[in-house]
């Protein structure tokens, strides 16, 4: 299992979720990745995404200006 | 026996939704794919202003993908699609709305996908006669043409209404249970939907792309008008969205944020544009987009202290600060309201 980043800053929805969807392409099982975000969009559409693909949004933190999502690739 | 496997078009509202739903409940494997052109309205202008901050933001498209238990594969097609906009070969709607080069391009990439990814057709939810320029009777074999899909299109809602496809020929799918929808009328969709149990989807009033609107397409076409050319970027199509946009002169523009949560959103372009905001008094952060003279920013920074809580005032300092990030301060008195004339408002 392997640690990535992934800046999805300034991004407006969708665009975050398809960076993500990127990423993961290139990422192994078990992999997590923690992608950092200033839409707050991101913290309804990032899981939903996680939730159809088959991946697991291990941790979200959220404070007024950034949003961190981090998750473990699934199958 | 092999598994017949359908990408469908997911825009995030009722049709395509019930398309899907139709398709699946035959027994087909359908995966969604849903295009970001730049455009779409989804969730950008509520996740950029203040005022809609409470109301719970969602992306459509995944929330339909979610609530029929399908994958869903956003692609993002912003330069690709820069030519459907820039040269339309069947032209603009009432705006500067390409839909049917939109649709044919879109089905064309679907296309590209579902030979990829080895699946077998295509489902749209376009319905005959529900759309002025891309959903006609007439318009529905250009699309099939032009896009290459052909006999592989599939349109669940209206699919009595046409020729049979390939799908149905090959027995994979049963055209009576496809629909004969025609028209504007939204209510045997909400019939439909009733019967699938589906009760909570997305039904934008105004479309789901900002090239149908009129305010916005005004914007691009001052923009490419401004420029002498029609390009764009991605920035300047998030722009556009944003702001009161006030062109005095030809060679400039300036964009003033409207409330805080746009003003945060143009922070981000600080070091892409000229900018400035009042220094003495509260007000909003605006950019200047083009190429100004000292007089131009002269007035910009009046057009500016207008906007903030000095525009009654004799005298408000700006700071400007330059591409280079050099700071300078400009001492304005606001520009009243009867010398900003309408036109410059785009």
């Amino acid at each position: 299992m392997s640690r990535y980043e992934l800046d999805a800053r300034r991004l407006l929805c969708p665009m975050p979720v398809i960076r993500t969807q990127d990423r993961v392409k290139q990422l192994q099982i078990g992999d997590v990745l923690s992608v950092t975000c200033t839409d707050p969009g991101v913290m309804q559409d990032i899981p939903a995404w996680c939730r159809i693909n088959g991946h697991k949004v291990l941790e979200t933190q959220a404070d007024d200006y950034q949003y961190i999502i981090m998750l473990e690739v699934g199958e | 026996m092999k598994q017949i496997k359908a990408v469908s078009l997911i825009s995030g509202g009722l049709d395509s939704m019930l398309a899907t739903k139709a398709i699946m409940e035959q027994g087909i494997h359908v995966e969604g794919i849903n295009f970001f052109t730049g455009f779409c309205v989804e969730g950008h202008t509520h996740a950029i202003r203040q005022k809609d901050k409470d109301k719970p933001k969602r992306n459509n498209s995944l929330w339909v993908a979610e609530t029929l238990g399908i994958k869903l594969h956003i692609i993002d097609i912003i330069e690709e699609y820069k030519d459907v906009l820039i040269n339309p070969k069947h032209g603009y709607g009432a705006n500067m709305n390409p839909c049917l080069d939109c649709k044919v391009f879109m089905v064309k990439k679907a296309k590209q996908w579902m030979e990829e990814n080895d699946f077998d057709f295509i489902i749209t939810g376009e319905v005959m006669g529900q759309r002025p320029m891309s959903q006609r009777r007439e318009t529905m074999p250009i699309i099939s043409a032009e896009s290459g899909a052909d006999d592989r299109l599939v349109r669940p809602l209206c699919g009595q209404n046409l020729p049979a496809t390939l799908p149905e020929r090959e027995g994979w799918i049963q055209r009576e249970q496809l629909f004969g929808f025609s028209g504007r009328g939204r209510k045997p969709q909400m019939a439909l939907a009733e019967q699938y149990g589906l009760s909570d989807y997305s039904q934008p009033a105004g479309g789901c792309c900002f090239l149908t609107d009129e305010s916005y397409s005004a914007k691009l076409v001052d923009l490419w008008k401004a420029r002498g050319t029609k390009d764009y970027e991605l920035d300047d199509v998030m722009l556009l969205k944003v702001g009161r946009h006030i062109r005095p002169n030809q060679n400039f523009k300036v964009i003033v944020a409207r409330e805080d949560g746009e003003g945060r959103f143009l922070q981000g372009y600080k070091n892409n544009y000229i900018n400035m905001n009042c220094a003495s008094h509260r007000g909003p952060l605006a950019l200047i987009d083009g190429d100004p003279s000292a007089e131009d920013l002269y007035l910009a920074a009046q057009i500016v202290a207008r906007y903030g809580q000095g525009r009654d005032a004799e005298q408000v300092d700006v700071l400007v600060r330059d591409l280079a990030g050099n700071e300078s301060t400009l001492e304005v008195k606001p520009l009243a309201k009867d010398k900003l004339p309408k036109e410059w408002f785009v």
